[in-house]
């Protein structure tokens, strides 16, 4: 795999060639854990540990949990106390995979930004980034389902909300939003659903880590410089990288224990923090809470979602022009999905024949913005949706959209890159040869 | 019924989330309980305290149909002996189905739900309230003074300020800590409603926090439980994390060594 010259495995003892002969699967993950990694990855290459140990963490407890609770209507709510109160360290169970999505989704965003910052998402990695993006759908409607299982005030007008947003598509929204709930409004069989769901969700989006595995060990990994390893023979491509074991899993590892003394600080001592506390009243379809917000890792959307009320001369043109088949309610919920679509095409958006935002100059600053947009649309989305908060919303959305059709495609043409490393083993050398005392820009100048 | 569902969401959406912060919210004091931090724990007669005044005064209307009668024996919790426990829950008649019938309650039984059918059960009131916000949707607040659950409930209790109204036919009283101002629940509380065997105080601002404990481990029962294995978890970590970073730091030095002028 990886189209990088290395050693392959070769069976030593009369057993392996046996097995070898017949199922080469000692050789695949021989192959998988040996792949060449570029040296000079930094500490925005861990998160892919994190996030399969999220997903490994939330299927174990998921299971636990599941052994536990009733998903009726009737008994949901009083089962997930059952586990809180009666199951042994239920509760330490319960709240790990609460603060386990919100751990999921902190990860898989400084995954996608990584990325962004980096371009990883250009060729040859789209289908790496494409599959990442599906992954990060899955996981947002596995998110969603399982926040509808305790059924809480806010799993039940959260459901209610979202699966509205179904309903506001033209012509079939209604019978779609039907579909999906298993009946005209959030019920028992919308739970059950929900439940089902859930479950099989993560299995799905397990298989594709594995295709999203598969797809950068053909590519290889992008590195900080962007620069490709060198293939031209086995000794260029070994002075670029080192095997991922046990180099990168060891630094992985010890960043990921790191983050899980932070989580676990988190889980025994604010497990409640980032939830809402109009979970803890069961689900009441005659009362509507003060204020239906969304869990943290989806306000950025949500915001976006509301941005585009029926005041914005756009979607009043839209409205106009369509002759009101695209209203502000559906115009919202294009909005919402489109920022996740133009997202995904990042790869034919961005222009730019250099890789790494490191040697953008221009691109820099606009991905800071974008980044601190991203936090602006967090805040705006919890905000209630009067006075100056959807003005703000509106301009970040615009912002959202202006960096992927616009800005990323006109950087390309108009930006003057800087100069970019040789080779990776230049830029590995450069970073550790500043500490000594004289220069020494290249070990192998030659090269 | 779709269309109220949907109709009832977007206004929820659109005006009532502006009313709720458009001052609604009311003024929640910082109290101060021994189980705040991530030290903190339950302070046993505090929670025995709340106890009896839950069982004398809020039991009349509210109930906390969550909670099993047994775990008022919790080491975690108030602590009871085996026979007070068995006692207490004699105290309560439950039905039971396979007699078809009332009977007194026995330990494995939970407490009865709320008798009032507008009193909210209390199992979890103090968690399903956050005493603090903000600022600004932040979320800060709530980091450092804590989601403020139980200090809602002592502010609500200590809030009344003895106006009254009538409002379609209902009494309504002011309190200074309920959202909106004004709450149908009568002041439950007046100060010395309670005499403590062993003397304690019994002025309002003492019950009040008493009982907001006590709901608080209502709502949180394995609290100290969840504190101690955060902390074993942190700590256990913390060692790894150290361990690994040697362990890094030595696997590749000498690939760094190399490049070192």
């Amino acid at each position: 795999m990886s189209g990088i010259p290395h050693d392959h495995y070769e069976p030593n003892s009369d057993g392996e060639k046996w097995l070898h002969k017949r199922l080469p699967v000692v050789g695949l993950m021989y192959d998988t854990l040996m792949i060449p990694t570029p040296k000079n990855l930094n500490w925005m290459w861990i998160w892919g540990i994190v996030l399969t140990f999220c997903l490994a963490l939330q299927i174990i407890t998921g299971i636990v949990l599941v052994m536990h609770y009733t998903p009726h209507v009737d008994h949901a709510f009083a089962s997930v106390e059952h586990i809180m109160r009666n199951v042994e360290g239920g509760a330490m169970l319960r709240y790990l995979h609460m603060n386990g999505a919100s751990l999921f989704f902190i990860a898989v965003y400084a995954h996608i930004f990584r990325g962004l910052y980096y371009g990883s998402y250009k060729a040859p990695r789209e289908v790496t980034w494409i599959i990442g993006m599906l992954i990060y759908l899955l996981m947002m409607a596995t998110a969603f389902m399982g926040y509808v299982l305790p059924w809480g005030q806010m799993s039940f007008w959260g459901a209610t909300v979202i699966t509205g947003l179904f309903g506001a598509i033209p012509f079939f929204g209604e019978g779609l939003q039907t579909w999906l709930l298993g009946g005209p409004a959030v019920d028992n069989y919308t739970l059950q659903r929900f439940f089902s769901l859930h479950y099989l969700m993560p299995f799905l989006i397990a298989g594709l880590v594995i295709l999203h595995i598969w797809a950068f060990h053909t590519t290889g990994n992008n590195n900080p410089t962007g620069v490709e390893v060198r293939r031209t023979s086995k000794e260029d491509a070994e002075k670029d990288t080192l095997p991922f074991w046990p180099y990168f899993v060891i630094k992985d590892l010890f960043a990921l224990a790191v983050i899980l003394v932070v989580f676990f600080a988190i889980v025994g001592f604010m497990p409640n923090y980032l939830g809402h506390p109009d979970n803890y009243i069961e689900a009441n379809p005659l009362a509507t809470p003060a204020h239906i917000v969304p869990e943290w890792y989806f306000l950025p959307f949500y915001a976006i979602l509301r941005a585009f009320d029926g005041d914005v001369w756009l979607v009043i043109a839209v409205s106009w022009i369509t002759g009101g088949i695209i209203d502000a309610k559906f115009f919202g919920v294009l909005a919402m999905f489109g920022a996740i679509v133009v997202m995904a095409l990042a790869p034919w958006l961005d222009t730019s024949s250099v890789r790494s935002g490191r040697y953008r100059p221009m691109f820099k600053w606009w991905f800071a913005i974008f980044i601190v947009n991203f936090f602006v649309l967090m805040w705006a989305g919890a905000m209630p949706a009067e006075g100056i908060y959807p003005y703000i919303a509106l301009l970040g959305s615009t912002y959202w959209f202006a960096y992927f059709l616009v800005i990323l495609p006109l950087l390309g043409v108009i930006e003057k890159p800087e100069a970019q490393p040789a080779t990776i083993e230049e830029d590995f050398a450069a970073k550790f040869a500043s500490s000594g005392s004289g220069a020494q820009p290249s070990a192998q100048p030659a090269e | 019924m779709l269309k109220k569902v949907i109709l009832s969401a977007a206004v929820s959406l659109g005006f009532a989330s502006g009313a709720m912060a458009a001052g609604g919210a009311g003024h929640v004091e910082n109290f101060d309980f021994s189980f705040e931090g991530p030290f903190g724990t339950y302070d046993q007669n505090q929670l025995q305290r709340g106890l009896q005044i839950y069982t004398e005064i809020c039991a009349a209307c509210h109930g906390l149909q969550y909670v099993p009668i047994r775990t008022l024996g919790d080491t975690d919790g108030p602590g009871l002996p085996e026979d007070q426990v068995r006692a207490y829950a004699e105290f309560y008649e439950v039905f039971d189905p396979e007699l078809d019938d009332f009977r007194p309650a026995r330990p494995t039984d939970h407490f009865p739900q709320s008798g009032l059918e507008n009193a909210p059960d209390l199992s979890l009131m103090a968690k399903a309230r956050a005493g603090f916000h903000g600022p600004y949707g932040t979320g800060l607040n709530q980091l450092f003074k804590g989601m403020g659950g139980p200090e809602y409930i002592a502010s609500l209790l200590t809030g009344y300020t003895g106006e009254e109204k009538e409002e379609a036919g209902t009494i309504l009283y002011e309190n200074k800590a309920f959202p909106g101002g004004w709450i149908a629940m009568a002041p439950p509380l007046y100060g010395e409603d309670i005499e403590f065997a062993d003397g304690h105080d019994n002025d309002l601002h003492h019950l009040s926090k008493d009982v907001s404990a006590f709901l608080m481990w209502t709502a949180e029962p394995k609290l100290m439980a969840r504190k101690q294995a955060g902390f074993v978890g942190v700590i256990f970590l913390t060692v790894l994390s150290v361990l690994l970073y040697l362990t890094n730091k030595r696997l590749w030095a000498p690939v760094k060594k190399k490049y070192k002028a």
